[in-house]
């Protein structure tokens, strides 16, 4: 008899997987297990759009696919102005008599590249004319896809092939780019940052942001052994540490108010986020100690937005 | 196999008609270390079930979870969140 | 100007009415009436008047679609292909630096089969920036894989059109299809226009039923990436269904002439018995030309003129027979393919390699940025055309009206 859903305290999860088995992510990939948990929290009455990247080329070499959703991709800049138009298709459909009412989650997915950089104008554009969806952001602080070059998701300090550590560089010298805080910009309903580590709290904040009228925007962490060089098995230890360092925070913004989901009374020393990574190795503890700073600043500013506008 | 296919095979604009049909792909063969899972020490959390990027755990009967070595990468999470230690990474060769 | 432009005059239904519409307006109003579900267009001169009169009927509840304002032409042809994939009729309008813009949109939206329809107000490329008529932004997406025509005057704005949803979305064709009128010279013009009545445009054209609509009922795949194992059966397959949309694209002007009553083909041979020499034109400069003809064979000479009304899938048997018996071919590009020539001509003399006996083939540029072409400039083209058959070239290029 197959089991249908598991148990963790007063949560259902569903065992169906609407991304099979068998996907080519890398071995232990934060990613593949951040999508495997959205689509849970979504279901199957959804419509996906996916930008180019490691999402796309792990789940659909012709003529195979990994999908057991409706989905979609055309190219790497546009997945937003895509879902748009699924979207606006679907609704005026719908309003013309063309098609049966129903409840279809419109949800587009890209990375940190997708989403941060080349993708950002269509993300903008779709947030400002308030479509009815979902948009999710894999970020694994790299263009991890095509070989680990930099993003401005990448975070400052790290080392990627493109602002690669050397004699006369530290690798990325810029800080990382708060997307949270460009969709927030646009007032749209809901905003939440979100890690794999934690579970119950991605697959609720994703739950949520379907289910919301107008745009939605979470932004989830994905741990990737491949380009953050660290042991396969240890994408949600490294999640944790994330969350626990304060370097993500995990929070929500609705309707412009903030919730803090987890604020530990100390947060603990980012030395021990960064030692686990190969992409840090190179860091002096001058460095680390300025990493430490500005994740402080960064931390501080946060609890001054929750204090400000509390939800 | 995608090598067997002619331009014929094709369905229009290339789309794929099947759900899921990835699914034969044996990514079991990637592995270097496969888990092992002590039901003695087991008490059922489900954290390897949920944390496997692959859902290459799966539930079983008596409420165990328990790897699908077909699709099993090996990459270790499963031992790595177990809270009780029932799960062991050892090398592939071992029988 | 457009008496002649299509060989039956009888006007279509009794109810159908002749109105002065801007050709921008006619495009929309075909849009009107072919009930369009989605429509996203980013504004650029000289395409504007189309997107701005579609949302004054959207505003007005004239049009029941839903109006996109996306942020730019890349999302607007990204914007279309979602709609498209959920089984929307859709419709883009762009020129110049925006058709370039979209330019991997453009060429994903065929490979991936989507129907979508465009009006390409066509607009010199930069640089320096223009936002006037020529063809160089249409000679940049030949390759595309768009179904392609060219118009020359209001009505053809507005037929061709209502006929490209008809041929598009024609469950043996799936193929988007680019509407290509000059800007300004065509897009701002304002002419007689034969409208339908919305019954006849009904029995013209059928409901659109996108076979492979993203439904969470039947969940499919679009757009999964080639590896190389099977990349070019892909492009094969594209090409072979390409060119077999000819059946349709053909059977689609047909039925447009059996019910509007105006008949189209992919080359237009206007007076064209038994011409030595033929000018072969595209596009709304070809009225200009006509009137260079009339006269020229009123006082006897042998010359005729071709135009090109389909341009892709390339024409090829239409045209062969078309120039058959014609001594030269003088040929009227509006680009330049930079060291190559004139995309025209280079295409024209590479489809007449084969004949046996082949006319002489030369080509002139001219009308770039806006430049206009008067009966003189035609008159000049016509003369320096012989010349060169005649004597040859000396020139690295042969232009009109360029200083």
């Amino acid at each position: 008899m197959a089991t249908k859903a598991v148990k963790f305290g007063e949560k259902l999860v569903t065992t169906k997987e609407f991304l099979a088995e068998g996907h080519s992510f890398c071995i232990g990939c934060g990613e593949a297990l951040a999508i495997r948990l959205a689509m849970k929290a979504l279901g199957e009455n959804v419509i996906m759009a996916m930008a180019t990247g490691c999402d796309e080329v792990t789940t659909t070499p012709l003529p195979y696919t990994s999908w057991r959703v409706p989905w979609m991709h055309t190219l790497f800049e546009n997945t937003a102005a895509e879902i748009s138009g699924i979207e606006a298709g679907l609704k005026i459909l719908v309003k013309k008599g063309r098609m049966p009412e129903r409840d279809i989650i419109c949800v587009a997915m890209g990375g940190d590249g997708a989403t941060s950089d080349i993708g950002i104008q269509s993300l903008s554009g779709a947030f400002e004319r308030g479509h009815d969806f979902l948009y999710i952001c894999l970020d694994n602080e790299a263009y991890m896809n095509t070989g680990i070059q930099r993003s401005s998701a990448t975070p400052y300090g790290a080392s990627t092939t493109t602002a690669p550590a050397g004699k006369f560089s530290m690798g990325q010298i810029t800080r990382k780019k708060n997307i949270a805080a460009i969709a927030a910009a646009h007032d749209i309903p809901y905003i939440a940052t979100a890690c794999p580590s934690y579970h119950l709290d991605l697959m609720e904040k994703v739950r949520k942001g379907a289910e919301i009228k107008g745009p939605a925007y979470v932004h989830i962490l994905s741990p990737c052994p491949t380009g953050w060089r660290y042991k396969s098995d240890l994408a949600i230890t490294i999640g944790q540490l994330a969350v626990q360092t304060g370097i993500f925070p995990l929070y929500e913004i609705e309707y412009g108010r903030y919730r803090l989901n987890a604020d530990p009374p100390e947060l603990k020393p980012i030395e021990e986020y960064l030692k686990l990574q190969g992409r840090y190795r190179h860091l002096t503890g001058k460095q680390i100690e300025r990493i430490q700073e500005m994740v402080n600043e960064d931390y501080a500013k946060l609890k001054e937005k929750v204090a400000a506008f509390p939800l | 196999m995608a090598e067997e296919l002619t331009w014929k095979d094709l369905e229009v604009g290339n789309i794929i008609t099947e759900a899921g049909n990835a699914s034969f792909r044996k990514t079991g063969d990637w592995r270097t270390e496969r888990p092992v899972l002590d039901k003695e020490k087991c008490i059922k959390c489900a954290l390897c079930w949920i944390y496997c990027p692959d859902a290459a755990i799966k539930p079983s009967e008596e409420g165990y979870y328990e790897a699908d070595l077909y699709y099993c990468k090996g990459c270790g999470i499963c031992a790595s969140v177990c809270p009780a230690g029932a799960i062991t990474m050892i090398a592939e060769e071992e029988k | 100007m457009s008496c002649g432009s299509y060989n039956d005059d009888s006007g279509g239904g009794k109810m159908s009415r002749r109105v002065a519409l801007e050709a921008s307006h006619a495009v929309a109003e075909a849009v009107r009436m072919a009930d369009v579900d989605v429509t996203a267009a980013y504004p650029i001169t000289p395409q504007t008047h189309i997107p701005e009169r579609l949302a004054e009927m959207v505003a007005d509840g004239e049009l029941n679609a839903a109006y996109i304002p996306v942020e730019s032409e890349h999302s607007a042809m990204s914007t279309c292909l979602g709609a498209a994939a959920v089984g929307a009729r859709t419709f883009t309008a762009t020129a110049g630096q925006g058709l370039e813009l979209m330019h991997e949109v453009v060429y994903v939206a065929s490979s991936m089969r989507y129907p979508v329809v465009m009006a390409v107000c066509n607009r010199a490329l930069s640089a320096p920036l223009s936002v006037w008529g020529d063809h160089s932004d249409a000679m940049a997406v030949r390759d595309t894989g768009w179904i392609q025509v060219f118009c020359q005057n209001g009505q053809e704005a507005f037929d061709l059109t209502l006929w490209a949803f008809r041929v598009g979305e024609d469950p043996k064709v799936l193929f988007p299809v680019m509407v290509h009128l000059d800007g300004f010279t065509l897009s701002h013009v304002t002419e007689p226009v034969i409208l339908p009545e919305q019954s006849e445009v009904e029995r013209f054209l059928p409901r659109f039923q996108y076979p492979f609509a993203l439904n969470p009922d039947k969940p499919m795949t679009h757009g999964a990436f080639g590896p190389p194992e099977i990349y070019s059966e892909t492009k094969l397959a594209q090409e072979v269904a390409f060119r077999n949309s000819k059946g349709v694209i053909l059977r689609g002007w047909k039925e447009f002439g059996d019910i509007f009553g105006r008949s189209y083909h992919p080359v237009e041979e206007y007076k064209t018995e038994n011409a030595e020499t033929l000018l072969l034109t595209m596009g709304a400069y070809t009225e200009t030309a006509k009137i260079v003809i009339d006269d020229r064979r009123n006082k006897g000479e042998s010359i005729g003129l071709i135009s090109l009304r389909l341009w892709r899938p390339f024409p090829f048997e239409e045209f062969r027979r078309a120039v058959k018996g014609a001594q030269l071919i003088i040929v009227f590009d509006r680009c330049i393919s930079f060291g190559l020539g004139g995309p025209v001509f280079s295409e024209i003399r590479s489809a007449l390699y084969d004949e046996e006996p082949r006319p002489k083939v030369v080509g002139i540029i001219g009308g770039l940025g806006g430049r206009d072409m008067s009966e003189e400039d035609f008159d000049y083209v016509i003369n320096r055309g012989r010349e060169i058959a005649e004597k040859g070239s000396d020139r690295m290029l042969e232009t009109v009206g360029i200083r």
